[in-house]
């Protein structure tokens, strides 16, 4: 295979039936192989750029085979599955894992540290790059376990945020809410005062809420953003507080959550008309950005289709860390789009594909080597 | 034991893996010894919990086990284990 030396740049898009990448030298003309994993679900992706090396890490899972984690470190060419699972529940917990909702490389000044959110419910580390993960224990072991309850798309641990410290985590969950740790994850508090669940008795309970999406401000301590089951919120105060930032967005529903990779108070969501018509508002999808903390919002769609009923889930959206950044999302129609500005102009990436579950986009060196898909095509997930 | 064809590679390429047994053995038993060097196609089988896969069907004898004794299901020496998946998915 033939290794250009220029640094380019690589889209994973996991969908219901299998992993396909795409490659770019500038994040404009992409060309896609796959699929890896055909007929597995690929719900989760990480790609870990640190330590030199580009570790891609898929969450596959087969109806009749189960879940598994695969890990590649030649960008797909082959796929490694640790014999014994990266993760299992260990004996006593008298639990299965189900399904892998995320993979997280968490900072550079952390190599190896590798965080997974899990369906049941659980948060896992692993500080290997991925190949062993540790169930978080306080997380497992709290008293609300019995009370967190499953979204249409499953009981999901989906956003996992952690700090430069190591020390403060933010995990959210579907349903469950926010829950913060200040330890590093050895204990853990609901922390959603100000988010609504107007599908409970009680509209504003400690948990229970359906957080969709949470993600941080790049540059100001503090301050997260979430997209909720009805309902888009800040907090400044590491979620000690929730406050509506949605007037000035078509529609308060949706599922992303993307924040800027450095710069203070951007972040994009992809608006959905409501609960009960999960379609972008009067058919017409775009995305919306904020550069001032959700004070006011941008309507994003030069590129995007004149109609379009279906939705984009929570992790089908993405951004790099490029500059401008790139912003990528896929559809539950198999339509990925991607933008090298920051959302200004988007282009298709792919389409037809199965239902979009997650992309993840990254730079990465020596450049992809083009071909086909590589042995995950065969590798029975 | 017979594999499918899409869970071979995970047996070393192989579509058939046996178990000594010189009386009769559970099912439990049989998955025990001839996955215990496969960790990986032993997952695909079966939840760390040690229970089937929903998807996955065993068969002894003609039968799926669900309807016998389920892992607890007798295997006779030189009786065939068929692991086959169900029809499932869209």
């Amino acid at each position: 295979m033939g290794m250009a030396t220029a640094e380019s740049y690589v889209l994973a898009i996991g969908t219901k039936k299998g992993l396909w990448l795409a490659t770019s030298p500038d994040r404009r003309d992409w060309s896609l192989s796959g699929p890896h994993f055909l007929m597995s679900e690929v719900p989760s992706i990480g790609i870990d750029t640190r330590d030199g090396r580009t570790r891609i890490l898929v969450g596959v899972r087969s109806e009749h085979w189960g879940p598994t984690v695969f890990h590649s470190d030649d960008l797909g060419e082959t796929w490694n599955e640790p014999e014994e699972g990266a993760i299992r529940f260990p004996e006593g917990t008298d639990a299965a894992l189900e399904r892998v909702w995320q993979i997280h490389p968490d900072a550079e000044s952390r190599p190896g540290v590798v965080w997974a959110g899990c369906e049941p419910i659980s948060v896992w580390k692993s500080t290997d790059g991925g190949e062993h993960f540790e169930l978080n224990r306080g997380l497992w072991d709290h008293p609300h376990r019995a009370e967190w309850g499953a979204g249409y798309g499953g009981a999901a641990a989906h956003s996992i945020v952690v700090d430069h410290t190591g020390e403060k985590v933010h995990v959210a969950m579907s349903t469950g809410g926010v829950y913060r740790s200040l330890d590093g994850g050895s204990s853990w508090e609901p922390r959603n005062k100000g988010i609504s669940a107007y599908f409970m008795p009680d509209p504003n309970p400690e948990f229970g809420q359906c957080v969709h999406k949470i993600a941080a401000d790049a540059a100001v301590d503090g301050r997260l953003y979430a997209q909720n089951h009805h309902g888009v919120y800040r907090s400044d105060d590491d979620a000690e507080s929730w406050e509506s930032i949605a007037e000035g967005l078509p529609a308060d529903f949706g599922f992303v959550m993307l924040t800027h990779p450095r710069r203070a108070g951007t972040a994009w969501v992809v608006p959905l008309k409501a609960d009960g018509e999960r379609i972008p508002p009067e058919g017409k999808l775009a995305v919306h950005r904020t550069d001032d903390a959700g004070a006011s919002w941008k309507r994003l769609d030069d590129g995007l289709p004149g109609a379009e009923f279906n939705s984009v889930l929570r992790d089908a959206a993405c951004v790099d860390a490029a500059e401008p950044a790139g912003v990528y999302f896929g559809t539950r129609g198999g339509t990925v789009y991607a933008s090298a500005d920051e959302g200004e102009h988007f282009a298709e990436v792919a389409s037809h594909l199965p239902d979009v579950l997650c992309v993840r986009a990254a730079a990465v060196t020596p450049a992809f080597a083009s071909g086909s898909a590589g042995p995950g095509a065969a590798v029975s997930a | 034991m017979v594999l499918p064809s899409v869970l071979q590679p995970l047996a070393g390429g192989q579509s058939f893996l046996t178990a000594p047994a010189d009386t009769a053995v559970t099912v439990e038993g049989v998955l025990d010894v001839v996955t215990g060097e496969y960790p990986a196609l032993s997952r695909r089988l079966r939840d760390e919990t040690g229970a089937i896969r929903r998807y996955v069907n065993i068969y002894v004898n003609g039968n799926e086990i669900r309807r016998l004794q389920g892992l607890a299901t007798e295997v006779s020496p030189g009786q065939e284990v068929l692991i086959i998946q169900s029809v499932a998915g869209g």
